[in-house]
């Protein structure tokens, strides 16, 4: 088997993770959605490491992890203030801001 | 299976022939839970594809001779950011079931053609860019020290900024989450003596605790309600989200039922 | 006429000269008090503005009797240096008195003239609220008048004309509530403007040619090697310009007879001691520039004449008393301008007949501005009618000064007005010859509208509405009147004198040397002139004093008469050469304003504020509309990169 196989694998489910942020409304699914493609790109950025034989693909893994606990963190704790004043989780629901 | 893979993975670069089976078969579970995650019309079931995916991607790590990254996988994101997810889910009402469907025109259909062909075209530029790309592998780079001090040793030298910064975006996001989840009180909270007086002045009955279930009565289930001196039954005796059981007190109270 | 070298200098004022500036100073100083001490000086305020002018004239008197016991020549020309004022590399302005027989000449014409007017205006005004006001203006009126004639320079110069300007313009619409002399005080101050605008274009076309406007650096300047006449020719036609606005000379003549609308003090001295002779001192003290640009000469000439016929005939057709006696003022400055402009040798005489006409019309001035009084501010002649017998001493007094501007033997202005068309017709040749007829022809007008005057005022039966009675005016103000009476009797004598006047102006502006022969004997002329002016005041009378004059002026008239009547067409062509293409245009640059830039920008606007309602509504407020829209730029760029890449 070829090591670009997990580039395609990657590529996949990054469009799968960005279909469902069109797709879905429910704000957690969505942000789900985010996390897998952050995951895609995770895999792509290990196999890049492993391409290029240098750990530094990995370290960039490694940071994208930190930022997107940190991102769940702050995305979750905005849901949590919608869903209190406005008993919905969807984000089609929170369109406030517009023409 | 991983004692073979780690094995096959610290031989060198090219992918052996149990990487290609581990390959083949986690990877169309993985494309089939990110899936599921996109279908499922439950909140907490896409969570648990999602789980799937992220651990499927732990063991591509693994075979990818990033053990480090693997247990970070595990141990973060399918351990603490997912039960995160969970969580919330479940502090906003699990069985808020969504709704699919589609409420603004056209967003399903060009959401589809818009991946399709952004698909298309990731595939394409990989094939084009990588296909004849000899892999080196990472085990030279790790120069004898093995995955995690390797990565250590880079961490703290050449990334020590970056680390730091996201220390600090880490303490940041941590604050700001405290801030946004945190509700400021409007009013003062109220005495123990001013809970009294309001109490007393609903007047009735209120005055004196609710009587607890099960007094007088056949069964001492909670949702059993109590009886009244007289034989009928003390509806404030059961909490208000229960149903109040429909086993009536059988027992005629030969005192009372005379 | 200057010294062989043709540089002209000044020599240094010592003792008594130096006194100089107190003239300028004390109208000046008593002005800023009456204007700026409030009605807290209104109790002694007209006594300070009659005492401010009378002190000038003391002085003027004491500095005139010590330049004439000096020696003729330069060492009657004196200059007193004050301060610098613009003390700038290659430009410097001083402030510097200069006292010359000429300035001396209208120093004792407008303190002397003025200080009368004001003890005449504390009678007239009495009954005004404003009185102190009054007085003050009228005291910068003579200030600035007083800078303008002893500038040593023409920037100073300026300064002093446009402080008569702004005066005038104080000072005619002193009654602003009446819309009339609001809209009078703008016409004269705007006409003013253009004539200005003429001086300052002289004034820097000498700094831009001589690279100085001192009097002495021009007149040397001006014979000086390199100089082009083209120059000089424009510098005397700015001049010119500048001295038709002051003076009221066609084509600028518009704004003399609305200036009526001021109280007739103020009348009074514009027209006999200030303002309207400005123009002619200018052109008389520029004599040098004009000596070398025969062009200009000619120019100023032809300006007097026509303005000396243009005031005669509209001074036939008027009934308003005050706008006859300003019609004929613009004729009489008509006559000096065509004196000054006939050059060396009849300045004086033109300087002379401004003294003569300063007395006998501000005796008018006044003289009409008596009869107002008694006849509750009356001006239509028609309503007045044998005023002689109620008002003697105005008669008389008015009388004399009939007497000397229609030219009658012994009175001033017959010496005046006969040596100008006498040096009319000595200049000889085609133009000599018309502007002398042309002269002797405006005597002949002059009489016939003065006698009309004479006979519509004081003759005839009574015409006054029941509710007047007119009356004789105080003794405050007679006694000016009698004095100019007397002045419009004798001035001429006291000038004429031996020739006096011109030998003691000679140092300023050249000797009167006799321009050719006689073309016809002095005595012949005198004659004929006398028989026209005769000739003109028995036509009056054939067609005034004859019949009653009728209450309303006759309606079937010929279209001469009308024209006349309404000042010879001046304000229609003013209006409709300048005013309403003016106000076309401006109309049209609104038009195109609105329409064409507004119409572009706001049209501009619209386009982009449509098209961005348009765009707003894309903004949907969907999140996930605007993830599509995200997802797309990321396709579209990934692909145009590939294709760049691959292409």
């Amino acid at each position: 088997m070829r090591v670009d196989y997990y580039l395609y694998l990657s590529a996949v489910l990054f469009t799968i993770g960005a279909v469902g942020v069109l797709v879905r409304r429910n704000a957690i699914v969505v942000f789900m959605c985010v996390e897998l493609m952050l995951n895609a790109v995770n895999l792509s950025l290990v196999t890049f490491a492993r391409l290029n034989g240098s750990l530094d693909g990995q370290i960039i893994a490694f940071f994208v992890m930190v930022v997107a606990a940190a991102e769940v963190v702050v995305g979750l704790a905005i849901i949590m203030s919608i869903f209190r004043s406005r008993r919905s989780a969807s984000v089609d629901d929170a369109n406030l801001l517009k023409y | 299976m991983t004692s073979t893979v780690l094995a096959a993975a610290s031989s060198g670069a090219p992918a052996t022939m149990h990487e290609a089976v581990l390959f083949w078969l986690l990877a169309p579970i993985a494309v089939a839970a990110a899936i599921g995650l996109v279908v499922a019309r439950s909140a907490v079931h896409a969570a648990m594809m999602l789980a799937a995916v992220m651990m499927c991607l732990a063991a591509f790590y693994t075979a990818e001779n990033a053990p480090f990254l693997a247990v970070v996988q595990v141990v973060v994101y399918t351990g603490a950011v997912l039960m995160l997810f969970l969580f919330v889910l479940m502090l906003i009402g699990v069985d808020s079931t969504e709704s699919l469907m589609e409420t603004l025109r056209g967003q399903r259909v060009a959401a589809g053609v818009i991946g399709l062909a952004f698909s298309i075209l990731l595939l394409a530029a990989i094939d084009g860019g990588i296909a004849s790309f000899h892999p080196k592998g990472v085990v030279s780079a790790e120069a004898g020290k093995g995955n995690v001090a390797a990565i250590a040793q880079l961490l703290f030298s050449r990334y020590v900024f970056a680390f730091e910064a996201t220390s600090a975006l880490l303490i940041t996001a941590g604050l700001g989450a405290m801030v946004l989840a945190h509700r400021e009180r409007t009013s003062a909270r109220q005495t123990q003596q001013e809970r009294m007086q309001e109490r007393a002045s609903r007047g009735g009955a209120a005055i004196a605790p609710l009587p607890g279930p099960g007094v007088y009565a056949d069964h001492d289930a909670i949702d059993t309600p109590a009886l009244l001196p007289d034989g009928t039954i003390a509806a404030l005796s059961v909490p208000s989200y229960l149903q109040v059981s429909s086993a009536q007190p059988r027992r005629e109270d030969p005192e009372l039922g005379a | 006429m200057y010294s062989a070298l043709h540089a002209v200098t000044y020599a240094k004022s010592t003792g008594v000269f130096d006194l100089t500036f107190l003239l300028v100073l004390f109208p000046a100083a008593s002005a800023a008090v009456l204007l700026l001490g409030g009605r807290r000086t209104d109790r002694w305020g007209h006594l300070l503005g009659c005492a401010a002018p009378l002190a000038s004239f003391v002085i003027g008197v004491i500095e005139f009797f010590a330049l004439i016991s000096r020696d003729g020549g330069q060492s009657r020309q004196l200059d007193q240096h004050l301060w610098t004022w613009v003390p700038v590399a290659g430009f410097h302005a001083n402030v510097n008195v200069l006292l010359d027989p000429l300035s001396i000449t209208f120093v004792l014409l407008i303190t002397g003239v003025g200080s009368l007017i004001h003890i005449y205006s504390v009678g007239y005004m009495e009954h005004d609220p404003d009185r102190r006001r009054f007085f003050g203006e009228l005291n910068l009126f003579v200030a600035a008048m007083l800078l303008l004639v002893l500038a040593d320079n023409y920037l100073l110069l300026y300064v002093g004309w446009e402080g008569v300007g702004l005066a005038s313009y104080l000072l005619i619409g002193f009654w602003s509530h009446k819309p009339s002399a609001a809209v009078a005080a703008k016409k004269a101050f705007l006409v003013n403007r253009v004539g200005d605008v003429g001086l300052s274009i002289a004034i820097m076309l000498m700094f831009a040619t001589f690279g100085t406007f001192s009097f002495s650096g021009v007149f040397t300047a001006v014979h000086g090697p390199g100089v082009r006449s083209g120059t000089m020719l424009a510098i005397g036609l700015m001049l010119l310009l500048g001295a038709c606005g002051k003076s009221a000379q066609a084509p600028l003549q518009s704004w003399l007879l609305d200036a009526m609308e001021g109280p007739t003090p103020v009348s009074a001295l514009i027209h006999a001691a200030t303002m309207v002779t400005a123009g002619v001192y200018l052109v008389a003290r520029s004599g040098a520039i004009y000596d070398v640009s025969p062009h200009a000469r000619l120019a100023v000439e032809i300006v007097g004449a026509v303005t000396l016929t243009m005031g005669a005939i509209i001074g036939c057709a008027h009934d308003d008393i005050k706008k006859v006696l300003a019609a004929s003022t613009m004729s009489q400055i008509g006559y000096m301008m065509l004196a000054v402009g006939l050059g060396p040798g009849v300045y004086a005489i033109g300087i002379m007949h401004l003294l003569t006409h300063g007395f006998f019309k501000a005796n008018m001035f006044l003289g009409a501005g008596s009869v107002m009084h008694g006849n509750n501010d009356e001006v239509n002649m028609r309503r007045y009618g044998g005023l002689r017998k109620l008002m003697p001493v105005t008669f008389v007094t008015f009388g004399f000064g009939y007497l000397a501007i229609i030219g009658i033997i012994p009175f001033s202005g017959f010496f005046s007005k006969d040596k100008i068309i006498e040096s009319a017709l000595d200049k000889g040749g085609a133009t000599g010859d018309l502007f002398g007829a042309v002269a002797i022809a405006g005597a002949g007008l002059t009489a016939f509208y003065m006698t009309r005057l004479m006979i519509m005022t004081f003759f005839g039966v009574k015409r006054w509405p029941r509710d007047v009675h007119p009356h004789e005016s105080p003794k405050i103000m007679l006694i000016p009147m009698a004095i100019l009476a007397a002045g419009s009797l004798l001035a001429g004598y006291l000038l004429v004198l031996g020739g006096s006047l011109q030998h003691f102006l000679t140092p300023s502006v050249g000797s009167s040397i006799e321009q050719g022969a006689h073309t016809i004997s002095p005595w012949v002329l005198s004659v004929i002139t006398l028989a026209v002016v005769l000739g003109g005041v028995a036509a009056a009378w054939w067609l005034v004093g004859r019949k009653p004059v009728p209450a309303e002026p006759p309606t079937h008239v010929t279209l001469a008469t009308k024209a006349a009547r309404r000042s010879l067409l001046g304000d229609d062509i003013n209006e409709s050469i300048f005013m309403h293409p003016g106000a076309y245009l401006t109309r049209a640059l609104v038009f195109f304003d609105n329409r064409g830039v507004d119409g572009m920008v706001n049209g501009l606007a619209a386009l982009v504020g449509g098209s961005s309602a348009r765009l707003r509504r894309t903004q949907t407020g969907f999140v996930r509309s605007y993830a599509l829209s995200m997802l797309a730029g990321a396709l579209a760029i990934a692909v145009s990169l590939l294709l760049v890449r691959v292409g």
